[in-house]
């Protein structure tokens, strides 16, 4: 059987555990959870097979279209993505059984989580237009129900809408850009697609299409708004499969047209993507470092890595204009690397959310704090997926994010002076934008995790279960795999960018000392594995040096005195607190943060207020006018509800006499 | 003289346009159904002469629908609706007749200048009798418009059919069969609007359709 057959049959399975699981009914949802874990598990294992042999399958179905069929396809840009959706898949079902055991409401849940996953692997494997867009709105569509699972909540029933619209938009661009592809002749499968020849002003309005298509589903700014709410407002397991899987199918999407499907686009047309990717970085960590709702720290966190990937896949795509293949193939490296590394550390970080969700009752930092006692297990996964997205050495953020900056150092040999000024400026962005993740990392994980209980639910949180537990396991130590030995991880990837930029990076394998090297060995080199080794005799050393050296003297003082006065938790830093600095600093220019003071007159003894205002200025500069728009046309058009019989005729009969009138004056 | 045939033609397909307008004139309902009658009887007659130059017996069968149903039955029934609700003096436009007739001048206009450019390869035959067809489609369409008595309206919406019916007899061809469901239809959608016309005079007192829309349970 070949892959692509594989790879049919399993979507095919995942989308039929869904209606499966309305008839096993609730009592059964382990084992459908576990039924997808397996499922997602031999997907990942079939997308390694497939990246490993590089090989390329095709198939036809005989579904869909009738003229068409289901035209499917396993390449090794597919393949990457596969392997990327069943490990985060396997991980997200593994710790849905456990996550939902307590659901309230299962059957909200259990009928769409696999359909859902069998709907992304068939988006990955799509082939022909009609397959991949009817693929992409099952997808969009399962997920919102996932997100709509809390729907009596307010706030979900507002993420819902939001995401919908999105989603709606950004098929609609979708299906523009594939209409455009196609052309007048209307060849619908990617084979055709690719054999139109197009000029670059189409190419260039594809692109943008793209951008707006994919760009709304990967979070792309400004379409990065739903992000914050959707990915709160679903169930762990699901945020963790929408912002660590979801995201990157969206970028399949983009790589698959921008650099497979519509030709080779103008160098003009990169500087957009770059300049777009590095913006997003540096808002959506901005966003995360402000936010107290753990989760949607997390989610404006993805925005950020997605913005740090589509600056890579810019300039892969100036490289490849430019006919600097190498440089190509480390940029688009680098973006999947790192794509394939947020997947590993956001799903644990978001199942670790889940876990802390699920412990304390809370989603909100300032309730949290001290769990690093109650929670020992979560604290020390939480803890390697903080500092692998941090970007610290040696887990493998730093190793992504260190190949996309050997990317952008190969910028002055492009011959265009717009870009050798806009890519290290665009770099320098990225660059606040790691540091800043360090900083929204250190916040998160010091308020919920270090210090003392901030509430009585943080103060008895339980461990989380065991197949969550298990699944950020296995996740942490994919994280620590991809760090210490990254080298193993590029070889994996050139296939895929030999498929798409036609070059490699060099061999990593036969380097000594398991070497990363993405140029040259006389450029700049990295070793994850010595890194650690040297993190870890140094710590040890400083760790013996304290406790030989150190004083052993008893010393009897109140416990941390100096910063707790009051023995009340609230007097602790807080998620706000944490976030002042930076938030006066950035934050007011950029996101309009206010602070406004309230001092209760002399004499009162009410206490002061200190109230912190942050909007999006997205959403304020496009959104609530785009809404408002909308709200005035609706009004002025619900006019036509109230009219009487022959006003209604009138109307009838009015567009008819000019539609004729339109037939008798056309020329 | 080989003119005469099609020219006979265009007469009578002009006529029924002629009768149109005199139905858009006619504000009092008895009148307007005596004219509608008319309006049939001009429409078999069209029809008739069609099917003898067509060499179209079923045509004839078309034209006896039109003079038995349409010239008889419908008026008469109609007629016995309006004095049963005894609303046959009344006069009711919501547009003047002037400004009416003026739209109606257009429309033809409009119609014969659009089947002229559209349809310049046809058979001049079909080609000004669709001309003819359209106006009195658009004028039936236009008394729908400016009338507010339901009766009238039922009466409008005859004469547009009546249009149709022309069209396709000019059209050569037409089966019978549909000639006839459309036929039907129209009896059916007559009955209906009959039995409505009860329904409402008997819940609001009036046909004038402006007094159903104050039972709308909305804003106006």
């Amino acid at each position: 059987m070949a892959p692509v057959d594989a790879a049919a049959l399993l979507a095919g399975a995942l989308l039929l555990l869904g209606p499966a699981a309305l008839v096993l009914g609730p009592r059964r949802a382990a084992a459908i959870y576990a039924a997808a874990a397996l499922l997602c598990a031999l997907v990942a294992g079939l997308g390694l097979t497939a990246l490993l042999t590089g090989a390329t399958s095709t198939t036809v179905l005989p579904i869909g279209l009738p003229w068409l069929g289901a035209h499917l396809r396993l390449d090794p840009l597919a393949a990457v993505f596969t392997l990327l959706l069943g490990l985060g898949g396997a991980a997200a079902s593994l710790s849905a059984i456990g996550y939902f055991r307590h659901e309230p409401a299962p059957m909200r849940v259990l009928p769409f989580f696999p359909a859902f996953l069998g709907a992304m692997l068939a988006v990955l494997i799509a082939d022909d237009a009609f397959s991949f867009l009817m693929s992409w709105e099952v997808m969009s569509l399962l997920s919102w129900a996932l997100v709509m699972v809390h729907h009596r909540e307010a706030e979900t029933r507002t993420a819902g809408f939001v995401y919908l619209m999105m989603a709606a938009f950004g098929t609609m661009a979708l299906l523009l850009a594939f209409g455009l592809m196609a052309g007048p002749a209307g060849g619908y499968g990617f084979d055709a697609i690719r054999a139109v020849p197009r000029s670059p002003l189409v190419t260039a309005v594809i692109l943008g299409l793209m951008l707006l298509g994919a760009g709304s589903k990967a979070g792309l700014a400004p379409l990065h708004v739903w992000l914050p709410l959707a990915h709160p407002a679903a169930p762990s397991p699901v945020s963790a499969l929408m912002s660590a899987v979801m995201t990157k199918v969206a970028l399949y999407a983009f790589l698959r047209v921008v650099f497979d499907l519509m030709g080779p686009a103008a160098w003009w047309a990169s500087p957009v993507v770059i300049l777009l990717g590095a913006a997003t970085a540096v808002l959506g960590i901005l966003l995360a470092m402000i936010e107290t709702d753990i989760k949607r720290v997390l989610a404006c966190s993805t925005i950020e890595n997605i913005g740090v990937i589509f600056a890579a896949v810019g300039l892969a795509m100036a490289f490849r204009a430019d006919g600097m293949p190498a440089a190509a193939a480390l940029a688009l490296t680098a973006a999947l690397f790192h794509a394939f590394n947020h997947m590993a550390m956001k799903s644990l970080l978001f199942l670790g959310a889940g876990a802390v969700l699920g412990a304390t009752g809370t989603r909100m930092l300032d309730r949290m704090g001290g769990l690093i006692h109650r929670m020992p297990v979560t604290a020390a996964l939480m803890l390697l997926g903080v500092t692998a997205i941090a970007a610290l050495p040696p887990l493998n953020g730093f190793a992504s994010e260190w190949l996309v900056f050997q990317a952008v150092l190969l910028s002055p040999g492009l011959p265009q002076p717009v870009l050798q000024m806009l890519v290290p400026a665009a770099g320098g962005l990225l660059a606040l934008a790691a540091a800043l993740a360090a900083a929204a990392f250190v916040r998160l994980y010091g308020v919920a995790f270090l210090g003392r209980p901030r509430s009585d639910a943080a103060a008895t949180a339980p461990e989380a279960d065991r197949p969550t537990l298990i699944a950020m396991g296995a996740l942490g130590a994919l994280c620590v795999f991809a760090g210490l030995l990254p080298g193993i991880v590029l070889d994996a990837l050139a296939p895929v960018s030999a498929q798409l930029t036609g070059a490699n990076l060099p061999q990593q394998a036969g380097q000594p000392w398991l070497t990363l090297v993405p140029i040259a060995a006389t450029r700049s080199t990295y070793n994850g594995l010595l890194v650690a080794i040297f993190i870890a005799i140094s710590g040890g050393l400083v760790a013996v040096a304290v406790h030989r050296f150190a004083s052993r003297a008893l010393r009897r003082a109140p416990a941390w005195d100096c910063g707790f006065p009051l023995n009340d938790p609230t007097t602790q830093y807080g998620a706000g607190s944490f976030a002042q600095p930076l938030r006066r600093v950035l934050g007011a220019p950029l996101l309009g943060a206010r602070e406004t003071v309230l001092m209760p007159p002399p004499g009162d003894l009410s206490p002061a207020r200190l109230t912190v205002s942050v909007g999006d200025p997205v959403w304020q500069a496009l959104y609530a006018p785009l809404a408002q728009g909308v709200t005035r046309l609706s009004i002025w058009a619900n006019r036509f509800q109230f009219l009487t019989i022959r006003r209604y005729l009138s109307l009838v009969f009015a567009s008819l006499v000019l539609l004729l009138l339109g037939l008798t004056l056309w020329a | 003289m080989t003119h005469l045939p099609l020219d006979i033609a265009h007469l009578l397909a002009g006529g029924l346009v002629l009768v149109s307008f005199l139905m858009i004139y006619q504000n009092r309902l008895s009148a307007l159904l005596d004219v509608f009658a008319f309006h049939a009887v001009v429409l078999s007659a069209s029809v008739a002469w069609q099917a003898q130059l067509q060499q179209a017996p079923d045509l004839y069968i078309t034209a006896a629908i039109a003079l038995i149903f349409k010239a008889g039955v419908i008026p008469s029934a109609l007629g016995r609706i309006v004095r049963n609700l005894g609303i046959h003096r009344e006069v009711e436009t919501v547009v003047g007749t002037g400004q009416t007739m003026l739209a109606g001048m257009g429309l033809v206009a409009l119609s014969i200048l659009l089947m002229m450019r559209i349809t310049a390869g046809a058979d001049p035959l079909a080609r000004e009798d669709l001309a003819f067809a359209l106006a009195v489609v658009l004028l039936g369409l236009l008394m729908m418009v400016t009338r507010r008595n339901a009766v009238s309206q039922v009466v409008g919406f005859m004469s547009l059919e009546n249009g149709l019916i022309l069209a396709a007899a000019g059209a050569k061809g037409m089966p019978l069969v549909v000639e006839i469901s459309v036929a039907f239809s129209i009896l059916i959608a007559f009955i209906v609007i009959g039995v409505f016309l009860f329904r409402i005079r008997e819940r609001f007192d009036t046909v004038d359709i402006a007094a159903m829309d104050d039972f709308r349970g909305d804003q106006k």
